[in-house]
């Protein structure tokens, strides 16, 4: 089958492969990139757990075409923290106990990114609409909240 | 979090130094950087992906089976069928003694429910694999099906599995679990009123975020490396040991990172036929359920159908308690004959009762084969019971909460099925809920404790 060539640059790092058409951004990020944080949990766009940033959207990586991509930034959890530190969202996720199995976590970090970068300091109300497409089975949805809250409250302050 | 360290104080020092302290979890850094390795996150070169032919009917003998297309389908491999396992008849509980084997890892002549794996592909591709399983071809004679538990148990009903013969599990006391605790008739008897209700359940899917599955290497020291999220490591490995009549010592099983199980991962179902896979082509097999078959093909929780008739006087104690139970096993065992067991010895409830007699049957379905969820065998039968305990104290015009103290096991109290209550704390547990919830009950309940009878 005729490759198709992808160029990105992912988690500020340059990316070319040559993949089949019609793979999906999730597959080609796990399989072929090599970087699994994004998890495939549903492969139709309902669980979340295959969240990434694609030039500064929240996307679902499992229903994106990678061929789609080219020239884009793409940003996933296993990117965000820097020089071996956290990012605020990942130590509050971290503190507020707001991890069970782990499986919905790197999902629910870019969900809860987007949020923090459009709307630093939000309402829980915007924080539980935001999460509101990815599903956590634990049903550890009150420590997640109170995570995402607690890291807009350190970026504030940290603003200030 | 608050300590109340009035109850039981004499039985512990409170020089408490975890209970009531935050303390990371060792997972947690690895969730939370995408860096926690779950079994699909390993890709190996030359990794085959399997994809099975299942059955689309609930009870139908297999006329015969053709794979002669899908071994052409570009990408395929290897084409597995039941004359390819060693050992292809099978249950997990054979590792404590708990027979007969009754379920078959790809079908040999038979299904039993709809869905049931008959042919294992093996390709390329995903897509490969899944388009050559659409090539299998299987000729099919649709037998009668049985649904619902009691059209099963009444003579006549198609027989659902013949390692079983009958609909429903033989236990050593017979047809049923018993429990057997004074004289329930007479207890009826004396009973100033009865109460008979049916409750009943339907199947839930545990839907954990992370599929079953697993990926299995075949190394250069001739054993097989088998990533799984499984919740049962050595039932596996050992059943796998039966089922492939390949040492243990053969088997690596690597585990313990399951993104969501709830019960839901205890079977032994995808790591016998990939780690097959794995040595008949000595490639690496991924095996990994999609979402439809998460939700359709892995076991949910039991059906069941629990009816209780309680004997109570006006004062409030219950006097005697007849319970039939029924668990839905579908159309294999797995763990459901241990979930109606535990069913028989749990249906008295945290009360002491003195006449109790107990039935409880795991009956056999042309439905999903059903197994372990979170406190199965109890968790639908507390339902009930505590549905029942609001009845009975409705009925007898008493609080629902004094209700419950009246009844409540203590110390010393013998349960229906022979063991002495030790260690009770129920009385505790609802002093405490009633001061939380403000639910406030007579200070005579206040003043009870577990450890002695009177008040």
């Amino acid at each position: 089958m005729a490759k198709v060539p992808v160029q990105f640059t992912l988690n500020g790092t340059e990316k070319a492969e040559f993949i089949d058409s019609g793979t999906t951004l999730l597959h080609a990020l796990r399989d072929k990139i090599g970087d699994t944080s994004p998890k495939g949990g549903c492969h139709q766009g309902t669980c979340g757990a295959c969240s990434v940033i694609i030039d500064g959207e929240l996307r679902l990586s499992c229903l994106t075409l990678a061929e789609t991509c080219n020239g884009t930034a793409i940003t996933t959890t296993s990117g965000l923290s820097e020089g071996g530190v956290l990012h605020p969202l990942q130590r509050a996720f971290l503190d507020a106990f707001a991890t069970q199995c782990g499986f919905c976590t790197p999902g629910m970090i870019m969900a809860a990114k987007v949020l923090l970068d459009h709307t630093p300091t939000p309402s829980r109300d915007e924080v539980v609409e935001a999460l509101s497409g990815n599903i956590c089975r634990c049903t550890g949805y009150e420590p997640i909240i109170q995570a995402v809250l607690t890291a807009a409250r350190s970026n504030s302050q940290h603003a200030a | 979090m608050e300590l109340r360290k009035n109850y039981f104080a004499d039985q512990r020092k409170d020089d408490l130094h975890e209970i009531g302290q935050p303390r990371p979890r060792s997972d947690s850094p690895g969730h939370v950087t995408g860096k926690t390795a779950y079994f699909a996150d390993r890709n190996f070169p030359g990794m085959l992906h399997l994809k099975m032919v299942r059955s689309p009917h609930h009870h139908a003998r297999i006329r015969s089976i053709n794979t002669s297309e899908a071994e052409k389908h570009p990408g395929v491999v290897k084409i597995l069928t039941a004359k390819d396992v060693p050992h292809n008849v099978y249950t997990i509980l054979i590792l404590i003694q708990i027979g007969p084997e009754d379920e078959t890892v790809l079908a040999d002549g038979k299904v039993r429910w709809k869905g049931e794996a008959v042919v294992a592909v093996l390709a390329e591709t995903e897509r490969a694999a899944q388009e050559a399983a659409a090539k299998v071809k299987v000729d099919y004679e649709v037998l009668p099906a049985v649904f619902d538990m009691e059209e099963a148990l009444k003579p006549g009903a198609p027989v659902v599995n013949e390692y079983h013969g009958q609909n429903y599990y033989l236990y050593d006391s017979g047809e049923c679990r018993k429990v057997r605790f004074g004289d329930v008739e007479a207890g009826f008897a004396g009973a100033d009123h009865i109460l008979e209700q049916t409750y009943q359940s339907s199947p839930i899917e545990h839907a954990p975020t992370e599929t079953t599955g697993c990926v299995v290497v075949p190394e250069g020291n001739d054993r097989f490396t088998c990533y799984t999220n499984t919740q049962a490591m050595f039932f596996t490995l050992d059943n796998a040991s039966i089922i492939l009549q390949m040492p243990g010592s053969k088997l690596h099983f690597v585990g313990g990172t399951v993104g969501g199980g709830f019960g839901g991962k205890v079977d032994v179902i995808v790591e016998p036929i990939a780690i097959l896979g794995a040595k008949l082509t000595g490639r690496p097999v991924s095996f990994i359920y999609s979402r439809e078959e998460e939700m359709q093909i892995s076991s949910p929780r039991a059906a069941e159908k629990v009816v209780i008739k309680d004997g109570v006087m006006k004062d409030g104690r219950i006097v005697a308690r007849k319970v039939t139970g029924y668990t839905d096993a579908g159309a294999y065992s797995r763990h459901s004959p241990y979930g109606a067991q535990k069913g028989a010895g749990h249906y008295p409830g945290p009360y002491t009762i003195p006449n109790v007699w107990i039935d409880t049957y795991c009956v056999y379905t042309n439905r999903t084969p059903s197994s372990a969820m979170r406190g199965f065998g109890v968790t639908i039968g507390d339902f009930a019971l505590e549905v029942q305990m609001d009845k009975l104290a409705r009925l007898i015009g008493m609080d629902p909460l004094e209700f419950r103290f009246i009844n409540a096991y203590r110390d010393g109290d013998m349960k229906a099925h022979r063991q002495p209550t030790e260690g009770a704390a129920l009385i505790e547990c609802m002093q405490e809920a009633s001061r939380a919830a403000n639910w406030p009950v007579a200070e005579k309940y206040l003043a009870m404790s577990s450890y002695t009878k009177g008040a």
